[in-house]
């Protein structure tokens, strides 16, 4: 539905040069929630921009829909962006608008007549939760509200795609959550194409079906949500994934334990999907002379199923200890030792 | 008691004079806000990075406004006296006084304009355009809208500057308020007179500003 074919953006600037996006070609499917994560000054501003034409690229194509858009002007352009909307991380409502002006705003820019106005804005507003609110100015609002606004502004014109340019990145944990949930809910049942861009993995998880990993300008790595997370390939990705696994606060004290423990393994297991529900530790030590320490787990929830890890000490013979790591890969689980780092 | 302050006052002659004042200032004020308005849109969207980004207009229009307020008012009454009277076949009365005021104040109101348009919030533009907005559209329904109240108040400091311009067009034959003061006033030595006129010149500027600075927080839903 959304394809970029090579795509590359230098900036002109006073010392040279900026690459800010470089050689991306990307896929994105009908329906399908697509996240794009990366640290600050990775390019996704950039990116996300391109697919509304706010950004030309300087090579390569971008089409959504059968429409190239990279290459549009004028109206045709104009007409392109009422049916891809966006939302902001600072909301970018007009203060000197009420919440229902607001949600207006783009059906008078799409020449809706005023009667249909006002009946989609109370229906947006409903949608959205913001019953009885549509007098107050955004002023008034919390900023879980303001985005709220945002959303039922974005989705005014039944837009083709929903860009999201970190739109959770200035709300706290809870009302991300609440934020998110809007975002699942309208993807699912408007069918609607949502990419977003952030750089807290949790928004990831939680609720996109597929990521894209950019660093300096380039997509290092992509894929299912689950596959990312249960197999990692590059460090920023692996950090990343750090980042709801809790294995960030937990490193520490794995090297404690790995100078305590004077034998056994420490091993780190990856569970994915329907694998969580099966008891594969406790046939494990039923089936092998050994003993097991449980140090960390821990279980996320992705659109793809469920995803957990843990980390276990495995006291017994050098043997026996193998057998069962090998018992772990057997039974499709992957296990690897903690190394000493 | 009041005829007995102001001996010499007639006060026939200081109303009609009061009206004159309010006549130049309210229709300058009304002309200035829409070619200020303009001028300050022009410059603001041709300055870099904006939608119109065009060094050459922006430079001449940067030129011509400051060149003209550059000038001080009573050197510009005086060299625009072949234009008014080319425009208006005269240079007396309060008709005459129009184009100096309003050549006079849409210059600095400009500035005041680009400085106001410089403060919308670039995230709203931006927000506008990926709707598919046209740049008329983002003009009238977001530029101007989010700008109002420093608009309003912009607008409230021209007019008193050109309260005070309309005494000084006043002193070459365009009647008002300034002329009161200083034909009948001061050439007279009739003090009573220009004290009058002064008086009536404060209360005309509060009550702009009283006025401005309400309308300024009626607008101001932030």
């Amino acid at each position: 539905m959304i394809s970029l074919k090579d795509i590359k953006k230098i900036y002109k600037t006073k010392n040279g040069d900026l690459t800010a996006v470089n050689g991306v070609d990307l896929n994105i499917r009908q329906g399908e929630i697509f996240g794009i994560i990366g640290y600050s000054g990775a390019g996704k501003s950039t990116m996300i921009r391109l697919l509304n034409g706010l950004e030309k690229p300087s090579t390569g194509t971008v089409t959504i829909n059968g429409h190239e858009i990279s290459s549009s002007k004028g109206a045709e352009l104009r007409a392109m962006r009422q049916k891809i909307s966006m939302i902001f991380q600072h909301f970018n409502l007009l203060w000197s608008r009420t919440v229902a002006e607001n949600i207006e705003f783009p059906l008078e820019i799409a020449g809706v007549p005023k009667e249909e106005r006002k009946k989609r804005v109370d229906e947006l507003i409903d949608l959205v939760g913001l019953f009885g609110r549509g007098n107050a100015y955004p002023s008034q609002l919390s900023g879980g509200q303001k985005q709220r606004v945002g959303i039922a502004r974005a989705l005014a014109n039944n837009p083709e795609v929903l860009l999201c340019d970190e739109a959770t990145s200035a709300l706290d944990p809870e009302t991300t959550d609440a934020i998110l949930d809007l975002l699942l809910d309208i993807n699912k049942r408007l069918n609607l194409t949502i990419v977003l861009i952030t750089h807290e993995m949790h928004v990831i998880q939680k609720i996109c079906d597929r990521v894209a990993v950019m660093e300096a300008g380039k997509v290092v790595e992509m894929g299912d949500v689950l596959q990312v997370f249960q197999s990692p390939q590059q460090k920023i990705t692996k950090r990343f994934v750090s980042q709801v696994s809790g294995e960030d606060q937990t490193k520490e004290a794995i090297r404690e334990l790995n100078k305590s423990y004077r034998s056994g393994k420490l091993i780190k297991i990856t569970f994915v999907g329907e694998q969580t529900n099966e008891p594969v530790i406790s046939q494990m030590m039923k089936k092998f002379p050994i003993d097991a320490n449980i140090v960390h787990g821990s279980i996320q929830h992705t659109q793809s199923g469920p995803y957990g890890t843990l980390i276990v000490h495995l006291e017994g013979g050098v043997q026996d200890v193998q057998a069962a790591i090998q018992f772990l890969t057997d039974s499709n689980l992957q296990a690897e030792v903690v190394s000493n780092d | 008691m009041i005829e007995t302050l102001f001996p010499n006052v007639n006060w026939d002659k200081m109303w009609e004079a009061t009206y004159e004042t309010l006549y130049m200032t309210t229709i300058s004020t009304l002309a200035t806000f829409i070619i200020g308005l303009a001028i300050g849109i022009v410059l603001f969207l041709t300055s870099p990075h904006q939608m119109w980004a065009n060094k050459l207009v922006y430079f001449l229009t940067g030129s011509l406004v400051n060149i003209f307020r550059s000038i001080p008012f009573i050197v510009l009454i005086i060299l625009l006296i072949p234009f008014t009277k080319l425009m208006l076949g005269t240079i007396r009365g309060v008709n005459a006084a129009l184009p100096a005021l309003i050549i006079g104040a849409a210059p600095f109101y400009a500035r005041l304009v680009l400085i106001a348009l410089r403060e919308v919030d670039k995230g709203v533009i931006e927000a506008a355009r990926s709707m598919g907005a046209k740049t008329s559209t983002i003009i009238m329904k977001v530029l101007v809208p989010e700008s109002m109240p420093a608009l309003i108040s912009g607008i409230t400091v021209t007019a008193i500057a050109l309260v005070g311009y309309t005494a000084m067009a006043g002193i070459i034959g365009a009647g008002g308020l300034g002329n009161a003061a200083f034909i009948d006033g001061f050439q007279r030595s009739r003090s009573d007179v220009t004290l009058m006129a002064t008086i009536i010149i404060l209360v005309i500027v509060f009550i702009i500003q009283f006025i401005g600075d309400f309308i300024t927080n009626r607008v101001d839903k932030r």
